[in-house]
């Protein structure tokens, strides 16, 4: 009898301190899996950002950096610019990538750094208690937007990798969803195929990871499944952007 | 026969592996864990060992042997 699925050795044996049915474990899981099937653990440095991942270079045996709140991207830069021969990639949540840190995100990619960027898109602030992020839906109910987001009054959902794609530094975007196995495959081979990537020298790759947030979505982990399929991958269509 | 195995204390009790299991071989226990929660337990029936529990598992709980 062989072992065919087991925790990768990039990933520590500890519990994680997210809620249940948090995808942040699912992706963690896959970037230390890509990390370990190219075999590039000891050269990897990974940014951590400010947000429900904030200690996740505690689940990860490897290098890691903590940037301040949406500074990931400047950080990369510098490590990546003064350490060419290191594999760089910041993790980041929507509120980090997406509100504070946008200025940040948008330049790195137009410079076209050479850098992995994994974007966990949640449509929703979790580690501050649930509050309306740039990515939330119209009309998800969230802490701040008690009766649904209103265009009129808080706008549209900030689509950040479709805005990436059209700078002519960027090299690939695709956004996948973690809503099912067949799904969480699919984004595994995504952030492998970024890693790749700066490996080869290509340029910026950014993979966007829908994620689900049961806790503030007030679903339950099966139905927060449910809901990416049916709703959020309706308005973040996934698939290869650039 | 292909089978898993549930790390009872890891487990989270997000029954995602429930949910996504094509043979239905998991279901939630009556017992708690040291968590506090009820986890998963296996059935041992009918598993052909296609690692979609171990798959969508957010925290890495659950191993899979074919």
């Amino acid at each position: 009898m062989k072992k065919v699925f087991s925790r990768t050795s990039s990933l520590r044996d500890v519990d994680t301190h997210y809620c249940s049915g948090c995808g942040h474990g699912i992706a963690h899981r896959l970037i230390a899996e890509a990390i370990d099937e190219l075999d590039i653990r000891e050269q990897v440095i990974g940014i951590t950002p400010v947000g429900c991942a904030v200690i996740a270079y505690n689940y990860w045996n490897f290098d890691c950096v903590e940037s301040p709140h949406g500074r990931g991207l400047a950080i990369a830069t510098a490590i990546k610019r003064v350490r060419p021969q290191n594999i760089v990639f910041t993790y980041q949540g929507d509120g980090d990538l997406a509100a504070i840190g946008t200025a940040e995100t948008i330049h790195a990619a137009n410079r076209g750094e050479n850098l992995t960027v994994i974007f966990i898109n949640n449509a929703v602030y979790g580690m501050t208690g649930g509050q309306m992020a740039p990515t939330t839906l119209i009309g998800q109910k969230t802490a701040t937007s008690p009766r649904g987001r209103d265009i009129g009054n808080e706008g549209y959902p900030l689509k950040i990798s479709e805005i990436v794609a059209q700078l002519p530094g960027v090299y690939s975007v695709e956004r996948v969803s973690c809503d099912s196995p067949k799904g969480v495959l699919k984004a595994k081979s995504a952030i492998k195929a970024a890693f790749k990537n700066q490996m080869d020298n290509k340029g910026f790759s950014l993979v966007e990871v829908l994620s689900a947030c049961p806790t503030y979505w007030s679903l339950t982990p099966a139905d927060s499944l449910d809901w990416m399929q049916n709703t959020m991958s309706k308005e973040f269509p996934l698939g290869k952007i650039k | 026969m292909a089978h898993i195995k549930i790390k009872r204390d890891k487990c989270k009790g997000c029954m995602l592996c429930i949910k996504v299991c094509p043979k239905g071989q998991l279901k939630e226990d009556s017992v708690l864990n040291k968590k506090g929660i009820k986890p998963v337990v296996f059935l041992g029936q009918d598993c052909t060992g296609c690692t979609f529990c171990g798959v969508i598992c957010p925290d890495t709980a659950i191993e899979v042997y074919k």
